[in-house]
C-alpha cells in the first residue's frame, strides 16, 4: 500500500496549459480567482485530502458502512470525523455562489479539488457529489424560500443531499417510475413509494439529509412527461431553519456491492406510516427538466471518478514496480533480480496508464472549462459556445474516462502480479470501486446514444465540426517539430478517420437512426481517443514553450506513446461505426433469439 | 492579548530535496511549507486568544528569500498578520543568529506571550526558544502540553519523561510547545481566501538594527565539518523455526549484549 500523493504538478500544468485559466478569471464573477490564491487553495486542499481523507479508503472498503436494526446507517470507520473536518474546511462550497456561503470560483477549480477528494476515497466522495447535484437542482429550479432554507447548509455540507430516481422497474427508463405524490391541501405533498440505489440515502455524518425525489402527481401524463421533483427532508425544517420532527422516510436495507463499500446504497421507503411530507421543486411535470440541468455536471463528475481512481491505482502500481524484484531485465548483471519496472512490458503498461491519465485530466478539465463559459461567459456567443462544447464533451468525459478507469485499474492489478489478486495488496479495491462508473449516471451505452443521437446533430453538426477543426489547429501546430512527428502522423490519421465517421453518422444516422445507434459506442471511442491525442499534443507543445527541458521531454514522450498505442487504433474503429444495423438485427432474430 | 508565534518555513519533508555539498546544509531553493512542528504553536495560540475572547495571533518568521507560502498556511488557520525577516544575508544562520533576529522582530510586537515549537523539523537544534527568552530577558518554559492564561500569569503543564510539571511564570514569557499536544486545524477555503489580504510585513536585518555580520554565514559560530548519508537500513535475518529457533534468538540477543 502506498499513500496518495496529490499530483499537484500535473494538476497545475493542466489548469495553466490545457485549460486557459487566465481567461476564466476574466469571466463574470471570477476576478478573485488569481493565480496565487488558486495555488494556495490547491496546496491546502491537497494536504487535507492526503492527510484526512485518503487514510480512510482501506477501512471504508474492508469494513464498509453498516445498516443497524433501527434503520440507521453507521458510516465506515473514520468517515464521520473526516466529514466533520471536510465541512469545517468548507471544501464543498468552493464552486457555489457566494450569497449562499460558497466561494464562487470557476467550476474548473472545483473539479481539480474534486479529483483529489475522489482519489482519496471515491466512496466517501459520493456523499458530497450527490449533495452537489441536489444543490444544483435547487439553485436552478427551487423557489426563493427553498433556496433560503436549504442551500447554505447544503453548500457547507452540514446537510447532505440525495437524488432519488431509480425504482426496481425504472432504471435507465426513468419514465416508468411509480412513486406517488398527492397534495395535502396546505401546499405540501404526501409522498409514497420505494426508491432503490439511493447513494448515501441514510447515514450519520450530516445533521440532516435532503432527498430530492422524482414522483408522479395524480392524473399526470405517462412517461417522463408526467414526472415532478420533490424535496423530502429526513428531518422537517422549522421556519427558523432549525430541525423539527423526523419525516416518514426510512432506509429499509442497503445493498451488498462489488465495490464502493463505504458508500451506503440504500433502499429508501417513503410514506410507510403517516406519509412523507414533500415540497415540489419547480413546476408540476417538469421533474425531468430539472434532472437534465444537473446531468452535465453529474456526468462530468463520474467521468472524473475514472480519472481519479486510475491516478491512485497508477501511483500504487508505480511504487510496487520499483519495490518488487523479479527476473533479470535486459542488460542487468547476472544473479541479480531486477525491479520489475526495469522490464519493458511493465514500462509499457505504466506509460499507458500515465499517458491516458494525463489525457483524461485534460478532457475533464476542458469539459469543466466549457461549463464555466456556459454559465459565466463574456457574452451570449461565449455562453452558447461553452454550453455546446460542454454538451459535446460530457458523454466523452463520462464514458471514455470510466471505460479507461476500468482498463487502467485492471492494468494496475496486472502490474502487481499475483499479489494484485490478493485483497491485502489494496489494489483490487480500485478495480472493484471504479467498476460502477461505466454503469451509473447513464450507462456508457446511453452516453454513446446521447453523443450520436443528440450531440452530433447540434446546430446541424456545426458543434462537432468545430471541435474537429480545433484538433486540426493542434495538428498544424505540430508541423515541423521532429520529436512530435509521429504524434502528427497518428493524429492526422485519427482525425481523418473520425471526420469521415462523423460525416457518415450525420448523413446516414439521420436517415436511418438505427445504423447510427449500432456504431455509437465505437464512434464515442474514436472521438474521445482523438480528443485525448489532441490534448497530449497540446501538452507537449505547451511544455516546449515552458523552458523546462525535463517537462518538455516528458510531455513529448507521453504524447508519442499515446499516439502509437491509442491514437493508432482509431482508424481501425471506423469499420465498426459504419457497419450498420443489419447484422445486429440478424443476430437478434437468430443467435440472440433466446 | 497578543500572542506571537515563531514559525519556520522548511522544504517539504515528504519531498526534501538534497544537501548542498558546498554549504553542507539543506538546499532551500525549493518550495517551502510551514514546519508541521510549528502548527501546534499556531493552534495553541489561536485557542488561547479564543479563550481570552480578545486579542490576536501574530507570526514571526525569517527566510533568506521572500518565500511566504508556509506563512500563508498559518495565516489561513487564523493568525492575524506576520512579520517576515527576509534578507539574503540570513543564509547560513546558526541557532544564535536566528534567535537574535527573531528576538528583535518579536520585541517590536510587544507580545503578552511568545510561543515556539520545541525544535524545527529540518535543523533540530532545539536551542532557539531559550535563546530568544534570554535575549529578551523573559522567562522561558519548555515542552508545554497545556497553557492557561490567568491574568498576568501563564500556568503551564510542562511535559516530562515521568509525567508533567505544573509551572507558573509571569507574562510576557517564551513557551515552547510540544508537538502533538493539540490538533492543528486545517485551513478552511475561506480562511485561505482571507489570508491573501492579511498583512505580511517584510523586514530586512538592517531595519531591525542588526549588523549583517552578526547573522548568516558571517556571524555563524558553528562550522559543519562533514556530512554523510544515513546508513541504509539492512534487511533483518529471518529465522525459520526448525526446533532450535529459541536457541538462535537467545544467541542473537546475547551477541547484541542485551541479555
Amino acid at each position: 500500500m502506498t499513500d496518495y500523493r496529490t499530483p499537484l504538478a500535473d494538476i497545475r500544468f493542466t489548469l495553466r496549459n490545457i485549460v486557459d485559466f487566465d481567461a476564466l478569471t476574466g469571466l463574470e464573477g471570477f476576478a478573485h480567482a488569481e493565480p496565487d490564491l488558486v495555488d494556495g487553495l490547491l496546496d491546502e486542499a491537497a494536504r487535507f485530502f492526503e492527510q484526512v481523507v485518503a487514510p480512510t479508503n482501506r477501512d471504508g472498503d474492508t469494513v464498509g458502512s453498516r445498516r443497524n436494526d433501527d434503520g440507521s446507517v453507521t458510516a465506515a470507520p473514520g468517515l464521520k470525523e473526516a466529514y466533520r473536518l471536510y465541512v469545517e474546511a468548507g471544501w464543498g462550497g468552493v464552486g457555489f455562489p457566494e450569497e449562499y456561503g460558497g466561494g464562487n470560483f470557476p467550476w474548473t477549480l472545483s473539479i481539480a479539488i474534486q479529483e483529489m477528494l475522489t482519489s482519496a476515497n471515491m466512496a466517501f466522495s459520493l456523499c458530497p457529489l450527490l449533495t452537489q447535484g441536489a444543490i444544483d437542482a435547487l439553485i436552478h429550479h427551487g423557489s426563493e424560500i427553498q433556496r433560503e432554507i436549504y442551500l447554505e447548509k447544503m453548500i457547507s455540507g452540514e446537510w447532505s443531499g440525495t437524488m432519488n430516481l431509480t425504482e426496481s422497474q425504472a432504471g435507465s427508463d426513468v419514465g416508468a417510475l411509480a412513486t406517488k405524490a398527492v397534495p395535502r391541501g396546505d401546499g405540501t405533498w404526501s409522498i409514497t413509494g420505494q426508491k432503490i440505489f439511493i447513494t448515501w440515502g441514510e447515514h450519520d455524518m450530516a445533521d440532516n439529509i435532503i432527498h430530492l425525489v422524482l414522483a408522479r402527481t395524480p392524473d399526470s401524463p405517462p412517461g417522463t412527461k408526467g414526472i415532478s421533483l420533490f424535496l423530502v427532508p429526513k428531518f422537517l425544517v422549522d421556519d427558523d431553519g432549525g430541525l423539527g420532527e423526523r419525516n416518514d422516510v426510512s432506509c429499509v436495507s442497503i445493498e451488498h456491492k462489488l465495490g464502493i463499500h463505504a458508500s451506503p446504497t440504500c433502499v429508501m421507503s417513503y410514506g410507510d406510516n403517516e406519509g412523507a411530507i414533500g415540497w415540489m421543486i419547480g413546476e408540476e411535470n417538469a421533474g425531468m427538466r430539472a434532472m437534465f440541468t444537473m446531468m452535465n455536471m453529474a456526468r462530468l463528475s463520474v467521468g472524473l471518478e475514472g480519472l481519479a481512481v486510475s491516478e491512485r491505482a497508477y501511483q500504487q502500481a508505480l511504487a510496487y514496480a520499483h519495490e518488487r524484484r523479479q527476473g533479470r531485465a535486459p542488460g542487468a548483471p547476472k544473479g541479480v533480480s531486477s525491479p520489475i519496472v526495469d522490464h519493458p512490458d511493465i514500462q509499457r503498461t505504466l506509460l499507458d496508464m500515465k499517458s491516458c491519465i494525463d489525457a483524461m485530466r485534460g478532457l475533464c478539465y476542458r469539459n469543466a472549462e466549457a461549463l464555466d463559459h456556459a454559465g459565466h461567459g463574456i457574452d451570449d456567443d461565449d455562453r452558447r459556445r461553452g454550453a455546446q462544447l460542454a454538451a459535446l464533451l460530457t458523454p466523452l468525459s463520462k464514458a471514455w474516462c470510466t471505460d479507461l478507469g476500468v482498463e487502467l485499474t485492471n492494468e494496475s492489478v496486472q502490474v502487481h502480479g499475483g499479489m494484485g489478486y490478493i485483497e491485502e495488496a489494496g489494489v483490487a479495491q480500485h478495480l472493484r470501486d471504479v467498476r460502477i462508473t461505466p454503469i451509473y449516471e447513464g450507462t456508457n451505452g446511453i452516453q454513446a446514444i446521447d453523443l450520436v443521437g443528440r450531440k452530433l446533430p447540434l446546430d446541424g453538426g456545426a458543434v462537432v465540426r468545430a471541435h474537429l477543426d480545433s484538433i486540426g489547429v493542434t495538428l498544424a501546430d505540430l508541423d515541423g517539430i521532429d520529436e512530435l512527428a509521429s504524434v502528427a502522423g497518428h493524429l492526422a490519421a485519427a482525425l481523418d478517420a473520425t471526420t469521415k465517421a462523423t460525416e457518415w453518422l450525420l448523413e446516414v444516422g439521420s436517415s436511418n437512426p438505427l445504423d447510427g445507434l449500432a456504431g455509437a459506442a465505437d464512434y464515442l471511442a474514436m472521438l474521445a481517443s482523438t480528443t485525448g491525442g489532441q490534448i497530449l499534443a497540446d501538452a507537449a507543445l505547451a511544455a516546449r514553450e515552458s523552458g523546462d527541458a525535463d517537462l518538455a521531454r516528458n510531455k513529448a514522450l507521453l504524447a508519442r506513446f499515446f499516439a502509437a498505442h491509442r491514437l493508432a487504433r482509431v482508424p481501425g474503429l471506423r469499420a465498426g461505426v459504419e457497419s450498420g444495423i443489419d447484422d445486429l438485427a440478424l443476430g437478434r432474430a437468430g443467435i440472440l433469439a433466446g | 492579548m497578543k500572542v506571537v508565534v515563531c514559525v519556520k518555513q522548511i522544504p517539504d519533508p515528504a519531498d526534501p530535496g538534497e544537501l548542498d555539498p558546498d554549504s553542507k546544509t539543506l538546499r532551500r531553493d525549493v518550495k517551502l511549507i510551514l514546519d508541521e512542528s510549528d502548527s501546534y504553536g499556531v493552534e495553541m495560540a489561536l485557542q488561547l486568544v479564543d479563550t481570552a475572547g480578545e486579542g490576536e495571533v501574530h507570526l514571526v518568521s525569517m527566510v533568506p528569500n521572500n518565500e511566504v507560502s508556509g506563512l500563508r498556511t498559518a495565516l489561513a488557520m487564523g493568525a492575524a498578520g506576520a512579520s517576515l525577516i527576509s534578507d539574503e544575508c540570513l543564509a547560513g544562520s546558526d541557532a544564535l543568529g536566528t534567535a537574535k533576529v527573531l528576538a528583535k522582530a518579536i520585541a517590536a510586537q510587544e507580545p503578552d506571550l511568545v510561543l515556539t515549537a520545541t525544535e524545527s523539523s529540518d535543523g533540530y537544534t532545539g536551542t532557539v526558544p531559550v535563546q530568544i527568552a534570554e535575549l529578551l530577558g523573559l522567562p522561558s518554559v519548555t515542552f508545554a502540553k497545556e497553557i492557561e492564561i490567568d491574568g498576568s500569569t501563564a500556568k503551564v503543564k510542562r511535559q516530562t519523561e515521568a509525567g508533567y510539571d505544573d509551572v507558573e511564570c509571569p507574562l510576557p514569557a517564551v513557551v515552547s510547545v510540544t508537538a502533538g499536544v493539540v490538533e492543528p486545524r486545517y485551513p478552511s477555503f475561506k480562511g485561505i481566501m482571507a489570508a491573501k489580504n492579511k498583512p505580511v510585513e517584510e523586514l530586512t536585518v538592517e531595519a531591525l538594527g542588526i549588523d549583517a555580520g552578526e547573522v548568516g554565514w558571517a556571524g555563524s559560530r558553528q562550522d559543519i565539518v562533514e556530512i554523510t548519508a544515513a546508513p541504509v537500513r539492512e534487511a533483518g535475518e529471518i529465522i525459520e523455526d526448525e526446533g532450535d529457533a529459541h536457541e538462535r534468538i537467545v544467541a542473537f540477543l546475547d551477541e547484541l549484549k542485551v541479555l
